[in-house]
């Protein structure tokens, strides 16, 4: 059973060190371009805090028979491999859409990790106890944005809106659990994703609801865990993986 | 760094018996290294040439940003995708102390960004320049803060307190991009021989640029002279090229790596490393605009300036609501 409880940690510290990695890296092209100094200062913080995050899980992924280190697992699978949601894929757009992705995503992360605290797996429980302090400090700092700019002038307001229509449906599937989180709460390794998905509703309607914006009805738009990403993935892929794949084997 | 053809306005160095009374104070305290703060009395063209000197420096920062920040999404491991970020980032940070040094001689940083976007304010040009491979990231870390730390260090005695409080933090960043962009450099030197074709090739193209961040020759710089007298400047551009030079040849060697520059040899007379004439044309033709990518670096912060109106407009408004609904309360 030992076997099968390693494919599941293998298979959740994929999901987690993907999002974080997908994440970081779309998150990352801001440095330099964002609309005040001190918003390239807080970016690049999220991002190197994602990065940071990545390195643990991809690190454990790795263990785990998932690739020889963290590097190759990030920098040389292709895209069917990659088990991050469709939502930290999704382009940067304006300022108001990263920080709308931002806050679907950290309204997840934030509890996911705070669930993985508990994890009957030590590995993951200690990963999860570092990055959860500074998921709490995503969700904060998104939220307040979201509730700034959407309480803010008419054109904020239309921008978080038009933000949060085109990136609500690929939200669903932070919470919906398929085969694999089933296993992983049935197991103690992670926390039970139904009730979390009604935490995750509740905080967003309270959020939004100050933000006086409305949450688009719809369907959710799904496929990451199982591989199955948007056109979006191949382009990120082939700016991140290019130096590995042009020079193989080279140390950096 | 960051600050090359400042021209100072002072008109020619005055000695201590020609000033009135409140410039031969300011001067006298100068003499005796105690630091002037943003509310002592000082004389306008001293004020004039740090806020010059200062906001060239913040502008410098950020437009910094951007040649390196174009391989952040390249970096080639994750350690290296986090310690660039990082040290962009801590770039960013720079221009904010520096951007808040400037604001205490009565400027504000809307005025100053505004000048850089115009065009009117100048920034180092080195930025100017393409980073084309990974290697250019390591070349700018050894070379490029290299360059900036040798300029920065004698700063940290500046006579204006803020400018000299900033550049003493501004330092310890500094040396620590320094080592991580030489420790590119022997990565990649003891990598394959692409890699290290790829290392020589960005020593080729960021030598002779780095250089010139020393600004032009002593002969042809203007108004040195009075910089140095108010303590701005500690030491010539030549001085500090001269060391730049001496302590990055051995570096260059070290890596097994050529200095594209046929007149580098050692002179037992002189101490000193010898080297060939650098071609100012080249220099003054960036410092113009007509630099390989002065266009591309200035768009891009007018686009991220523009394109985030709303984003600053939308929180004004929604703090002027707050603050409405607080006063609707009482």
């Amino acid at each position: 059973m030992a076997g099968d409880t390693d494919k599941l940690v293998r298979d959740l510290a994929l999901r987690m060190g993907d999002n974080a990695l997908i994440l970081g890296q779309r998150v990352s092209a801001w440095c330099g371009h964002a609309p005040v100094l001190e918003e390239d200062i807080a970016l690049a913080n999220v991002a190197l805090d994602l990065i940071g995050q990545t390195k643990l899980w991809l690190g454990l992924a790795a263990d785990l028979g998932a690739g020889a280190n963290a590097d190759d697992v990030a920098f040389l699978r292709d895209a069917r491999a990659f088990r991050n949601s469709l939502l930290v894929e999704q382009p940067n757009g304006d300022y108001g859409a990263t920080l709308m992705r931002q806050f679907l995503f950290d309204a997840w992360h934030y509890p996911m990790l705070n669930g993985l605290k508990d994890s009957a797996d030590a590995r993951v429980a200690e990963i999860a106890e570092k990055s959860a302090k500074e998921a709490a400090y995503h969700l904060e700092r998104s939220s307040d944005f979201v509730v700034r700019l959407g309480d803010g002038s008419d054109e904020s307001r239309a921008r978080m809106q038009d933000a949060l229509d085109a990136l609500y449906p690929f939200a669903g599937e932070l919470t919906t659990p398929d085969e694999t989180d089933d296993a992983l709460a049935a197991a103690g390794l992670a926390p039970d994703l139904n009730a979390l998905g009604e935490h995750y509703d509740a905080y967003l309607d309270r959020v939004l609801s100050e933000a006086t914006l409305t949450a688009p009805e719809g369907a959710v738009r799904k496929g990451g865990k199982a591989g199955l990403h948007t056109e979006e993935m191949g382009h990120i892929l082939a700016d991140m993986q290019w130096l590995q794949r042009a020079y193989p084997g080279a140390t950096w | 760094m960051y600050a090359q053809e400042v021209k100072s306005t002072g008109q020619g160095v005055k000695s201590l018996e020609e000033m009135e009374p409140d410039e031969r104070a300011f001067q006298e305290k100068i003499n005796a290294e105690i630091k002037i703060e943003p509310k002592d009395w000082m004389p306008e063209g001293y004020r004039k040439t740090l806020i010059r000197q200062i906001s060239q420096h913040a502008h410098s920062e950020i437009v910094g940003q951007l040649p390196e920040g174009n391989w952040i999404t390249r970096a080639p491991t994750l350690e290296r995708k986090a310690i660039l970020l990082a040290k962009v980032q801590d770039e960013a940070g720079h221009g904010l102390y520096l951007y808040c040094a400037a604001e205490t001689l009565g400027i504000s940083r809307d005025q100053m960004t505004e000048q850089l976007l115009s065009g009117k304010a100048k920034y180092s040009s080195i930025f100017n320049y393409p980073t084309l491979t990974w290697a250019d990231i390591g070349a700018i870390g050894w070379l490029v803060d290299g360059a900036a730390i040798m300029n920065q260090v004698p700063l940290q005695r500046c006579s204006f307190g803020p400018y000299s409080r900033a550049m003493i933090r501004v330092c310890k960043e500094e040396s620590f991009h320094q080592r991580q962009g030489y420790d590119i450099m022997m990565k990649l030197c003891d990598g394959t021989p692409e890699q290290k074709e790829m290392a020589q090739d960005a020593l080729n193209r960021w030598w002779e640029p780095s250089l010139m961040m020393f600004g032009p020759p002593d002969g042809d710089s203007v108004h040195s002279a009075q910089s140095m007298a108010w303590g701005i400047k500690q030491n010539t551009n030549d001085e500090l090229r001269q060391k730049f030079v001496d302590e990055t040849v051995p570096q260059a060697e070290y890596l097994g790596l050529t200095v594209p520059d046929p007149d580098v040899k050692w002179n037992e007379d002189r101490g000193h490393y010898d080297f060939g004439e650098l071609n100012w044309n080249e220099f003054y033709d960036v410092l113009k605009g007509n630099g390989p990518c002065n266009k591309e670096r200035l768009d891009a912060r007018r686009k991220a300036w523009d394109d985030g109106e709303w984003f600053r407009d939308g929180l004004m408004a929604h703090a002027k609501k707050r603050e409405a609904r607080k006063m609707a309360a009482e």
